[in-house]
Formats: structure tokens, sequence, C-alpha cells
């Protein structure tokens, strides 16, 4: 009986959201639609790196430096064989781009899912809980917002580095990104999850839940999740631009991955010495990349937060 | 309203101290470190001590190529072989007005193996200064030393009645509550005084009339502004723009664009710091390896065979854009005077992996590289390039390249000697070879007791044997002699991988003229500005 | 009232007495300050007596005590690096901190409302387009790469504005400022903008989106009906209303303003508390470090009192207080 209900939820899903005004609103923008190709390009893209790319920079037998700071192909002293050109190290800029990507969108989805997971779920504890639980969490949330991912990423790095120092950097920096990252993103999501949860929490389906002994807390999620997963989309979206930045501010501060497995923001980091010298490709096309990715990730949130704000409509 | 009198006021007062400063001849520069205290023995590094000596001076002094030349010692001779006499310069003053004499030497000597000081041993700990009369000194020495003076630029001479009123006998250290006067302020004898000091930001000099050679003084400017600038790009962009006369170090990949400009110039020279490779040759077993139960870097012909895989030439082609000389001993050919006798091994793949299956690694192993990426020029760079190298004869290196704060932290005595294969940089401090030996090849043991710096623990006693000849000998020749042998000994064991000398690259306007020395010091004295 | 501002006042006491503790902790691992301290040759029991008379072989609760009672009195200690009281350091570095942060976001404000307006009332126009495109610009590329095409253009390129310092600086009371000369007001404008481009956008963008909404309102639709003129009803109306998330945003952002300033101040050489700060870190200054996060814990929490007590004062429907 319910499982039929939830294969009809699930139908009805479907055919709802083409006739939904979130749809009619995508099909309407022409921007959204761009901005979701150049979404789409750029992930397939990083996912299917290794098939597509012409060099794996990752492969360090088959770096070598004599073939290194090439320009463009198209330039008079480029390499055919290296579309974008080469950096310092010999890496194929454009192989290196693919990778790149792939590693800087890890970082950021993998982070935004932490902190997403963490703030809900701290959200409704909070939230439900009340009282000093809740005066705890949010006090913490006050504590977090006062450290800001670079400082956070500053002092966890060091701390990791130091705590793990058998590990090899390529990994401990993932991890150390993730981490910092997702933790100085995590409170949004609480204190929307939290505010939602208020306000269901004295509704009466709630009381009512209670009065037949069904956990209210399996309730709430299953009430609260649908009413906040709007906002937290929208949250997620920005914060996967934000995240994706972050990470190559943070390698700029000598915290981010490191240079053998670069990532979009590694690759600007180190294109950035070559910027006076003229060598501009080195980081002028991550830096395209990157700002492609975070600029379109940002028009879909956008869209996204208009098109789900009921007052907009 | 009147507040806005004042600020009024207040800018046009500004406005007028930047137009008279625009009269005197100026010269701005930046350099990527920052000036923290003023007290000249609270940190042996080479920029504070040598911003220091354009205001503190030492018994001696070192000119443009590093020739040993009269600084407030006129003249100086070994008497017997422990005992020296210096001459000292008369007529000579403080910033303050105060004399300098024999007892602000004597003072000085103290103070610098002092608690707290870390000039330490810069005069042997055990000799004695011995006052002959106002103007000259004895050293009493407990075993001979011919390299006794060698170190003394960079021993700022204090004043010792200055010291005195200033509450500054004692060595400024970390664990004081209260400002010492000393470390904010500066009372040498040199061709420059501080007008103006902001902690780890800037600071002014200007020049001082009184100085003893004032009338034979090769420079013409008037104010020295230094300030930092750590960040690479920011530095180039302000000498490109003209705001700043000089800025150094300038990146190797830089120097090109300061070069094509119609205004600007490169200097470029060899440094005396040679950076180099070290194995770990003392544990049973290798950390961060896929070798269990054994240490490969045990094998001399594991150790020839990294060697051979690594193609120091391209390194500095190409990493560094041949601002670097690739080296066969672990010393600057500046610093050794047939250092030409010896050559590098070959380049050579096939060579390496022949060694390495001999050794019984036909399939290579793997290890990790600990790197600093902030201490020498292009160093996390040149690691990556060496595991692309390694890459080839079968060896996966893994680089782990760190900021320095915690890559000493770790690979040093302090840390256990955390690494078993890394990447390092040595300037001998006393320009001589004995300082290696002992530091960096002499055999020590977990504590770090003998060779402190040997961080891979190489260990021949014959070489510790010749260290301590060299110590003792004065007579050049000899010395030499004993000097190539030991060099032989570690360079034939491949006690460590030398890669280059790198070098030295200021960027200045073509306005103003500067000695470049090769230990990077930039002395205001040789300054002239159009 | 009172007692809800008591309780808020102890939990932020004890948010700071937490933050004290994790970075104290963390600054453990951050790296060995003695081997920042001393040169290479030191030896190696001169280094140990050093990290003795530094307390660093104390144990950690007591060394933690220490540190927080003499904080507590204003006292963070000396500098490991610079040997100077850190209460003093901070103070000198302050000013060109907080007058970066101001202008930038004096920038911010007044760049982003005027476009966030006018890309809500204009929708289709081309100026809008470009608004958005501008604003999207600060958002898509990292602020480090934006200061150094800043420096690229203005500096090296025009030479028209200063790469790096503050300029002339003029000190009043012991507050030394930049506001005041022309070099100083000029070395001001590539880091303000680098600092603030952040924020105008989303101030930009929020000021848009507010207004958007307030427009479709019926409280407007009545002063539309009313017979307002579009230009009180624009400005008078809907803009009055748009201005309380943004200063409440605004107040928000102001300790990631600092915190971004970080990477500014480095990129520009700019003397305050961020790059000191950076510099500590790689220094393994820990009592730099440990002044500077107290102090930013310190801003936040008390911002964070302050709006909280605010939202208590002016609207007593909202009670926090158990219903």
């Amino acid at each position: 009986m319910s499982m039929n209900k939830e294969t009809d939820e699930k139908m009805s899903v479907i055919a709802r959201v083409l006739d939904s005004d979130i749809w009619y609103s995508f099909t309407r923008s022409k921007v959204t639609m761009v901005a979701a190709l150049v979404t789409f390009l750029i992930f397939a893209s990083a996912l299917f790196a290794p098939i597509i790319s012409p060099h794996d920079p990752f492969d360090l037998a088959s770096l070598s430096l004599m073939d290194s700071l090439l320009p463009p192909a198209w330039n008079a002293e480029g390499d055919p064989n290296y579309l974008l050109g080469t950096d310092d190290q010999g890496r194929d800029v454009l192989s290196t781009i693919l990778y790149g990507s792939r590693i800087s969108l890890a970082v950021g989805l993998v982070s935004v899912a932490f902190a997403a997971v963490l703030g809900i779920t701290l959200g409704l504890v909070a939230g439900y809980m009340g009282g000093r639980v809740d005066a705890i969490i949010m006090r913490v949330a006050d504590v977090q917002l006062s450290f800001p991912a670079i400082l956070i990423a500053l002092l966890i790095d060091g701390t990791v580095n130091a705590l793990v120092g058998g590990m090899d950097r390529e990994r401990s920096a993932f991890t150390v990104l993730v981490i910092s990252i997702g933790l100085s993103f995590w409170v949004q999501y609480a204190r929307t999850v939290r505010s939602s949860t208020l306000v269901e929490r004295n509704k009466e389906y709630v009381q009512a839940a209670r009065l037949i002994g069904l956990h209210p807390f399996l309730i709430m999620l299953r009430h609260v999740l649908p009413n906040v997963m709007g906002p937290v989309l929208v949250i997620a979206t920005i914060n996967l631009a934000l995240a994706v930045i972050t990470e190559a501010t943070l390698s700029f501060l000598g915290v981010g991955i490191p240079g053998t497995q670069p990532s979009l923001g590694t690759m600007i980091r180190t294109g950035n010495d070559f910027l006076f010298s003229g060598e501009w490709w080195i980081t002028f096309f991550p830096g395209a990349m990157l700002a492609a990715l975070v600029l379109a990730v940002n028009l879909l949130g956008d869209w996204l937060r208009d098109a789900l704000n009921p007052k907009l409509r | 309203m009147s507040k806005f009198g004042r600020f009024l006021a207040a800018s046009v007062l500004a406005g007028a101290c930047a137009t008279s400063a625009m009269a005197e001849n100026s010269f701005d520069y930046a350099f990527q470190g920052s000036l923290k205290g003023l007290d000249p023995y609270t940190l042996r590094e080479t920029f504070t001590l040598g911003i220091l000596t354009n205001v503190y001076e030492g018994l001696i002094k070192r000119g443009p190529n590093l020739e040993i030349l009269p600084g407030l010692a006129t003249s100086w001779e070994v008497i017997e072989p422990t005992r020296w006499r210096f001459h000292l310069r008369k007529g000579v003053k403080f910033h303050n007005g105060n004399d300098f004499t024999a007892e602000d030497v004597v003072f000085s000597a103290e103070r610098l193996n002092s608690e707290g000081s870390d000039m330490k041993g810069r005069v042997p700990v055990d000799a004695t200064f011995e006052i002959v009369d106002d103007h000259t000194v004895d050293v009493i020495l407990a075993s001979p030393n011919p390299i006794l003076h060698y170190e003394w630029e960079l021993w700022s001479i204090i004043d010792k009645d200055w010291a005195e009123a200033n509450d500054s006998m004692r060595v400024t250290s970390a664990s004081d509550t209260a400002e010492t006067t000393i470390s904010l302020k500066a009372n040498g004898t040199g061709p420059f005084k501080i007008s103006e000091h902001t902690s780890g930001v800037s600071t002014k000099f200007e020049a001082n009339e009184n100085w003893w050679n004032w009338d034979n003084r090769e420079f013409n400017i008037d104010t020295v502004n230094f300030t930092s600038i750590s960040a690479d790009a920011t530095r180039v962009a302000a000498l490109l723009s003209g705001e700043l006369d000089m800025v150094y170090p300038v990146p190797t990949q830089d120097i090109k664009r300061i070069d094509a400009s119609s205004t600007l110039s490169a200097l470029t020279g060899p440094e005396l710091r040679t950076i180099f490779l070290g194995m770990d040759q003392r544990r049973d077993e290798l950390l961060n390896s896929s070798i269990t139960g054994k240490n490969p870097f045990k094998d001399i012909r594991v150790r020839q065979a990294f060697y051979h895989a690594i193609d120091a030439e391209a390194i500095s082609a190409r990493i560094m854009r041949k601002q670097a000389t690739p080296s066969a001993v672990m010393v600057s050919p500046f610093l050794l005077d047939n250092a030409d006798q010896f050559e590098r091994l070959a380049y050579d793949p096939e060579k390496a992996k022949a060694l390495l299956a001999e050794a019984g690694y036909p399939e290579g192993f793997e290890i990790r590289i600990d790197c600093p990426n902030d201490r020498y020029v292009n160093d996390e760079s040149i690691c990556q390039a060496v595991a692309a190298m390694m890459a080839k004869v079968g060896v996966k290196v893994n680089v782990n390249a760190q900021p320095k704060a915690q890559f000493f932290a770790k690979i040093l005595a302090s840390g256990g000697y955390e690494t078993s294969f890394y990447l390092l940089g040595w300037t001998p401090g006393s320009l001589d070879s004995h300082n290696i030996f002992a530091n960096l090849y002499g055999c020590r043991d977990d504590a770090g007791k003998g060779g402190q710096f040997n961080i891979g623990g190489y260990c021949n006693p014959e070489v510790d044997a010749l260290a301590k000849e060299i110590l003792v000998e004065n007579d050049a020749a000899k010395r030499l002699d004993l000097v190539t042998q030991a060099y032989r000994i570690v360079t034939d064991e491949v006690g460590y991988l030398p890669l280059h000398q790198q070098g030295l690259a200021w960027g200045v306007s073509n306005d103003v003229s500067v000695a470049q020395r090769a230990d990077n010091v930039l002395r205001f004295e040789h300054i002239t500005k159009n | 009232m009172l007692a809800f501002i008591i309780k808020r006042f102890v939990q932020s006491i004890v948010v700071m007495l937490v933050v004290g503790l994790i970075a104290f902790v963390m600054f453990r691992f951050v790296g060995d300050p003695v081997d920042q301290m001393v040169g290479l040759e030191t030896s190696i029991e001169d280094r140990e007596r050093l990290r003795e008379t530094l307390g660093l072989n104390a144990p950690l609760p007591m060394q933690y005590w220490n540190f927080i009672s003499s904080a507590a009195m204003g006292d963070f200690g000396t500098s490991y690096q610079f040997k100077r009281p850190v209460a003093d350091m901070l103070g000198d570095r302050l000013p060109a901190t907080l007058e970066l942060a101001l202008v930038s976001a004096i920038f911010a404000l007044c760049a982003g409302i005027p476009m966030g307006v006018f890309t809500a009332l204009y929708k289709d126009s081309v100026l809008t387009k470009l608004f958005q495109a501008i604003s999207l610009v600060g958002i898509s590329l990292p602020t480090f790469l934006i200061g150094i095409l800043l420096i690229y253009v203005f500096s090296v390129q025009l030479q028209k504005l200063p790469s790096f310092g503050r300029g002339e600086v003029v000190d009043i009371a012991g507050w030394s400022t930049g506001l005041l000369t022309v070099s100083g007001l000029k070395a001001l404008i590539l880091p303000a903008i680098t600092l603030g481009l952040f924020q105008m956008t989303l101030i930009m963008r929020l000021v848009r989106s507010e207004m958007m909404e307030i427009l479709r309102s019926d409280f407007i639709k009545f002063a539309r009906a009313r017979g307002l003129t579009p230009r009180a009803v624009h400005f008078g109306h809907a803009l009055k209303n748009t201005m309380i998330p943004v200063i409440t945003i605004t107040g928000l952002q102001l300790g990631s303003i600092i915190a971004f300033a970080i990477i500014t101040e480095t990129v520009f050489q700019w003397p305050g508390i961020g790059l000191m700060f950076l510099q500590a870190v790689q220094d393994v200054d820990v009592p730099i470090m440990a002044a500077y996060l107290l102090m930013i814990a310190f801003l936040f929490v008390f911002i964070n009192l302050i709006v909280d007590i605010l939202y208590v004062v002016v609207d007593p429907r909202i009670r926090i207080e158990k219903a």
C-alpha cells in the first residue's frame, strides 16, 4: 500500500517537474540554459578527463623539463602536441586543466556535501531539542563564523601535516581542504534548517506523532527536509562556486593541493608567478576555466533561488 | 570646524614633508624578508645582520668581492698561534657621540656569548679578550684558529656606555616582557643611522655625517628607505612601476622582463648557497618508502643511481633559467680554490637503472622527498622536477613541499630528523669549508650530537679526523690540501647529492649603481644614485 | 530583558574561551617557533634553553591557563619574532586594516546599492547586463588574482597607482592614517577595490532581489495606487525597506572583510594585522596568532551580541525565551 503510494509520488514528481513553473522558467531563461550547458560540459570533461585529455599530466615519467614553458600551439614557438602550451614543469596546460578541474570539483562537491550534512543535522537537532542544546549549537555556530575558511584551513593544514606526517601530501591536502571549507559553510544550513524546524516543532502533526508514540525526530526529518530543500539547494549551489574559489585562494596561501597534481587553483597560483614574465598562458587558461565554472554555477544558483522563491513568481 | 582645520594643517604639513623628502637623494628598496628587531645579536640570519652592518660595524669588513678589509680594526696580527692582536681605529664615534674604544670590543664579545644571544660561537666561547690599551685588544684562544676573524664583519660592535644607560646589556630575548631600547633603536659607528623603524614593515636610514670614513665615502645618497615586500609579484611590480630603485630577490622568470625595460636592469651573479639533496644513510628502514626492513640509501650504488638520474643541467637551464651553476661539491667555487677538480657524475638514466638493478631494485621503489616551498629559489619546482626525473628510472618520488616553518620543524634535530630524502640549501657562515665538514658531514648521534645538520646521517670517521686537522691548520697550502682530501672522500661516497649554487638576482633601476655581493648583503656605502 | 543580555554575555565569554582553546591547541602543530627564532646554526642546547624560557615545555593546560589569564588582562605576551608586546603591535597595525576595511565597505555600499537598485528597476537595460557582468567577475575570480591584475594594469602598465604599502601616513594621537595625504589615498584605491569587490557583488545582488520582491508586495501596490510618484515609491518606500537586510548583512560581512583582508594585505603588502597574522603563521609566532584570532573572535561575538540585543529591543515580538 505505502509502496505503491511512493511509486505514485515518484512518477508524479517527474510529471510535476516537467509541468512545473521551475521548468518553465528554466526554458524561458537563455542565460540559465547556457549556464547549465557550460556547467554540464565542465562536469563532463572533468569526469572523462582521463579519456579525452591528450596527455596524462600526473604521470611524472612522461614529463620532460625540455618541453617546459612552450606557448600555445598557434604561436610561432608553440608545439602542436600542446594545444594550450606547457607549464614550468613541461605539463600540457590543456590536460592539466581537465585533470585540475576534476580535483577542484571534487573538493567543491565533497566539502559542500560535508557542510550540508553537518549543517542539516545540527540545525534539526538544535531546532528540535531547543534549550541548552540549541544554545550550545548556535554558539558553536558563532565560533565557526569567527573562523573564516582561510583561517581554519591555515590551522587545520598545520595540524594535519603534523599529525599524519607519513601520509602523502596529495591525499592529506584534499582532506584538509574538504574539512576546512566544509566547516566554514555548515552554519548557513544549520540556521536555515533550525528556523524551519522551530516553525514545524509546535505544529499539530508533531504533537500528534508524539501522541501515537512515533519518535518526533523522524517525523520532523520527513516534514522539515522537503520544506528546506529549496533554500538548501540554493545555498549548496552558491557554496559550490564559493568552495572552488576558496580552494584557489587557499593555494595562494600555500595550503592548497600540491603542485604535482595541481587543481585549477594551484595552476593559477603557480601561473601567477609567470604573469609579468610573458608566460600568460599558464595562468590565463586555468583562470578562464575557473571563472567559467564559477560563473555558470552561480548563474544556476541565482536562477534556482528566483525560481524557488514564491514571492517572485 | 576646528577639527577639520587641524586635519587640514596636518595634511599640509604632510605634503610639506613629502616635498622636502623629494629634495634629498633617497634610495628606496624592498627585500622579501623583514627586519624584525634591531638588536644585532638576536637572530643569526644573513639579511638581518647584513642590513644592520650599515649601522653597526665589525672589526673587519668585507668588500664587494667579499675580500677581507679593515673595519673598526685597522690591522691585526697573530703574535703567537693562540694570541691575536687587533689594532683599533682611532677617532671613531658612535652615533650618540661616544668614543669607540677597546672596552666596547670586550663588552661586545661578552654580550655576544651571553645568554639569549643567537650569535654564540662567532667569537669562540673559550676565547678571552685582553685590553692592551684604549685602541689595542688581544684575543687569546684555546687552540689555533686561522679563520677566527672570518665571520666578524657581521659581529656588530656595540657601545658599552650606551647599552648600560639604556638597559640593553642583555641580549633582547623573546621571553622579555618589556621592550628593550636596543631592539627598537640603533647606536652604531656605521655610515648610516636609523631614523625611523616600524618592526616588520619599513625602516628609514639617513647618512651619518660623522662617520670616520665620511670624506672618502663612495655613496652619494642621503636617505635609504627599506620596505619589506613578501609577495614576489608585488615586489617586481613595485620595481617595474618605478616606485622603487631596487628590489631583491627577483624571481628567476622575471629577470628577462626587467632586463627588457629601458630603465631597469637585473643584476645577477652566483650566490654562495649550495642547493643539494640529502639521503638518509643512518636509519635501518627508510621513512615513507615502499621498501621495508632495509635502507636502500645505505648502498652506494643507489646513491649513485639517484645522482645519475638527476639532470642538474636541465634544472639549472629550465627551472632556474640559467640562474644557477650546477655543482659537483657541496661548496661554492668562490670558497674553494680548486673546486674545478671535481666533476659531477654524468646524467645517465640508463646507468641509473642498471645501478638500481644491481643493488636489487630493478623495479625501483617509492620514497617521499621533503621540500620547503618558501625558502630557496624555486625550491618546490626543483623537487617536482626531481620527482619527474626519478620517475623515468622507475623510482616513484612523492613530493611533500611545505612552508619552511613546518619543514624545518620536522627535518631538524628538534623534529627527530624526520625525513629520509630532502632538499636543503647551505651557506657556510664562516665562508670556509670547515663549517661544511663539521655541520653537514660530521658523524652524529640520534639527538644531533656531532654534525647537527647532517640530517641524512652520513658518517665517515676519516672525514671527521680530517675536519679536526683542518680546524687548527694555520698553513694555507696544507689546509687546502686537507680540505681537498676530505671533499674527495665525501664526493666519491656520494654523501650528498649536490645540485647547484643558486643565483642572486637583484632588480635595479639604471639610475643607481650598487655592489652585489655573493652573500646577498647590500651595503649602502657602495650605492650611488644619479 | 536584562536576564537575556546577561545570559548572552556569559555565553559570549564561553565562546571566547573555546576559541582561545582551539587556537591554542592548534598552534602546537603549526611548526616549531624556536626554529624560526634562531639561525640555522644555533646549537641544540641553546634551542632547548630558549624553549624552556618561553615556557614551551610546560604542560599544555598550564600554558593555556597562563595565556588566557594574561590575555584577559589585555596582555597577549611578547612576539617571538619581534620581541615586542603583541598588544602594542596590534595597536600599531590595526589602523591600517580598519581604514582599508572601512573604505572597502564604503566602496561596496556606494557602488553596490545604486547598481542593485538600477538593475532591479530596469531589468532589460544594457547597463543592467553590464552591471551584472561586472558584479559576477567579483565572485568568479579569486581575490589574489584580481589584486595582481589590478596591480598589473594600474601600477605596472599605467603607472598611476602604487602597487604596495600605505603611502605617506599622518599620525594623529597614535592613530596612523593614510586618509589625509594624497599618496595615502592613492594607495588605498586598489586594495579597497580588491577587498570590496566581493562585498559589492553581494550587496548589489541582495539589493536587487530584495527590491524586486518588495516592488511586487501589496504595500508598494497601495503606494502606487495612492498616486505617489515612481521616484517616491522606489526610493521612499521600496529602497527604505530594502535597507534593513542590507545593513544586517553588511554588518555580518565585516568579519569576512577582515578575514579576506589577509589576502588583500598580502598582495598589496598592506601593513595591517592580516599581513602580520599571515607572516606570524609562517614564522610560528604564536603570541601574534593567538591574539589575532582572539581579536577576530571577539569582534564576531560582539557583533552577534549587539545584533541579537537590537532585535529584542527593536522588535518586542521576538522573544527568544521559551514561549
